[in-house]
């Protein structure tokens, strides 16, 4: 086959066949439109402004490697007068994530970027490995994706920013868009499709360098909410980018969530169904009652009023991870009860999940029939007075602070479930030594979290 | 007899050569293929039906000789790369040099990566 030319610069040889327009592309060109498309992106949605400070969730993979490659190739180019940090979390799964974590600071140095590395371990006093050892292989998604949301805020207040840009491309949207649909989650979907989310106090603030930041006003941003997975996987590559693609050693296989599925069907066979997908997305979020104030972040860009949202939709992990996202997380429930019912196993792990849907039913929105088997509890959740359910009413964690709807936190319920089974598994694991200490730390830990919580900056 | 076989055998075999290419993994999918980014591999020139081997059959040789992996469903879907998996013939995306049919030639750089993973 003839070598095709690029339909750009008609000089040299097309290498990129471009998803969403069948546009033919030299790397050369392919590189330049990818970064002005997301530099429209930016710009059209005002979403930095000069002086701003960034934290980058960075995971390491591909998706937080070109957003820190672009962001700062574009920050150069345009002179936006951003500062960008790295921040990564460190879940304290060895073997995956130390290595991973290894790539951020490559790309740290590379990029010439500060980075700032915050630990389950120092946040929450698990690691990861020391969950799973408790919980089993099966459950411990759950807790890795609440308690990554709760630390990239937690981070970025201790690096005293405010605003924190993720990974997530639009394969995730996508997904997230179809996951929220076969939901029936109409506020969620709403939230989801903005590409910036705020808190209350942070969309409060007019000016937000002006306030100081803390655990409850950090807004969220996606710019690469348009871009397509393969063109970022592309951008990697042809640009020679270093980042780590190993699965998680705990969910082998959870990319293959059957919406990932789909979503990467539909590709095969028309890719424009992707951004299709998305933009549906957003045109059904304007239906949803109570639109206006959850697209503010959006319209009015960097100072609106943003969504209220305690976590941001889109894949369980906000560090750019793009697993299975929600629908495998959702679907992770329901094979893991159904499982559970037919074996009558894991009932230590069921416990702590519907202990999370229970306390958390208006914001994960949760069907209502998970909210109607919880009776009495549900009952006393701030389902806002007759207000669409877009409408929360977000308050502080007890316990440690965080923004929730609810008057503990997912976080602290979750742990609360892991420290009172520390002691008992400890003994199971006949690991003697450690009892008294991971006493110590059940003690001392919800004090612990809760200083988390007091602004570090 | 023996005179007639030793002249007419090798001369068909002179065409059958085999071709010489580099197949790549990255993404995750160095995992099927025992953690091995790189693969120097030989295929014949001409399949079993005489045919010029193309990503087709290129995939199910691998999927047979190469990859040790009992997960080949993480590889490959219906007889064709799994949706999600890029594959680049020397840099190109294979969609701009036929996709699946793609004749290999000596010397190529077949690239297969994952945008499956996470990380």
């Amino acid at each position: 086959m003839a070598p095709t030319p690029c339909e750009l610069c008609s000089i040299n040889r097309a290498l990129i066949l471009r998803p969403k327009n069948h546009q033919k592309l030299c790397k050369t060109c392919f590189i330049s439109t990818f970064e002005s498309e997301i530099h429209h992106t930016i710009t059209t949605t005002s979403l930095f402004h000069p002086g701003e400070r960034i934290a980058i969730g960075a995971s390491g993979g591909k998706d937080s490697t070109v957003l820190a490659s672009v962001l700062k190739t574009l920050n150069e180019r345009h002179n936006y007068g951003l500062e960008l940090i790295l921040l990564s979390i460190d879940e304290g799964i060895k073997g995956y994530r130390d290595d991973s974590l290894e790539t951020v600071k490559r790309n740290a140095q590379q990029y010439d970027m500060e980075l700032k590395i915050v630990g389950y371990d120092e946040l929450y006093g698990w690691t990861m490995d020391q969950v799973v050892e408790q919980v089993g292989k099966k459950g411990n998604c759950t807790y890795c994706g609440v308690f990554r949301r709760q630390a990239l805020d937690r981070g970025a207040a201790m690096l005293g920013v405010q605003h924190v840009v993720t990974g997530h491309n639009a394969d995730d949207m996508a997904e997230t868009v179809l996951m929220n649909l076969l939901r029936g989650d109409l506020p969620r979907l709403s939230r989801s499709t903005s590409i910036m989310t705020s808190t209350p106090s942070a969309a409060a603030a007019a000016v937000p360098s002006q306030t100081k930041p803390s655990l409850t006003n950090i807004k969220r941003s996606k710019p690469l909410k348009y871009a397509y997975e393969k063109e970022i996987v592309l951008y990697a590559l042809h640009k020679k980018l270093d980042y780590f693609s190993t699965e998680c050693i705990y969910s082998p296989e959870a990319f293959r969530g059957s919406a990932r599925t789909l979503i990467k069907n539909l590709e095969a066979v028309r890719p424009s169904a992707i951004l299709d997908v998305v933009r549906s997305g957003e045109d059904m979020a304007k239906l949803v009652p109570g639109y206006e104030d959850t697209c503010a972040g959006k319209c009015a860009g960097s100072t609106g009023a943003g969504a209220v949202e305690e976590e941001e939709a889109g894949c369980g992990s906000a560090a750019g991870r793009s697993g299975g996202g929600e629908m495998s997380k959702m679907e992770q429930h329901l094979t893991r009860n159904e499982r559970a019912d037919e074996e009558e196993l894991e009932i230590e792990i069921k416990l702590p999940i519907q202990v999370e849907f229970l306390k958390d039913p208006a914001n994960d929105a949760i069907p209502l029939r998970k909210k109607g088997r919880k009776g009495v509890k549900s009952a006393s959740t701030p389902q806002s007075s007759g207000k669409p359910v877009t409408k929360q009413t977000m308050g502080s964690c007890e316990n440690c602070g965080y923004l929730s709807s609810q008057k503990v936190c997912k976080a602290c319920v979750l742990l609360e479930g892991l420290n009172k089974n520390r002691p008992k598994v400890a003994v199971e694991t006949s690991t003697d030594g450690e009892i008294v200490s991971m006493q110590q730390a059940r003690e001392e830990l919800p004090g612990a979290v809760a200083q988390m919580s007091v602004d570090q900056s | 007899m023996s005179t007639i076989e030793t002249t007419s055998e090798p001369k068909p075999k002179e065409t059958e050569k085999s071709l010489s290419i580099t197949v790549e993994f990255t993404g995750g999918l160095e995992m099927l293929f025992s953690n091995q980014r790189k693969h120097k591999i030989t295929i014949p020139a001409r399949t079993i039906s005489g045919k010029t081997p193309t990503i087709k059959f290129l995939v199910q040789y691998l999927c047979e000789n190469v990859m040790k992996d009992p997960r080949k469903e993480l590889f490959v879907l219906d007889e064709s790369v799994r949706p999600g998996i890029l594959v680049l013939i020397n840099d190109a995306d294979w969609e701009l040099e036929g996709e699946a049919n793609y004749e290999i030639q000596d010397g190529d750089e077949i690239l297969f990566v994952s945008t499956l993973h996470g990380g």
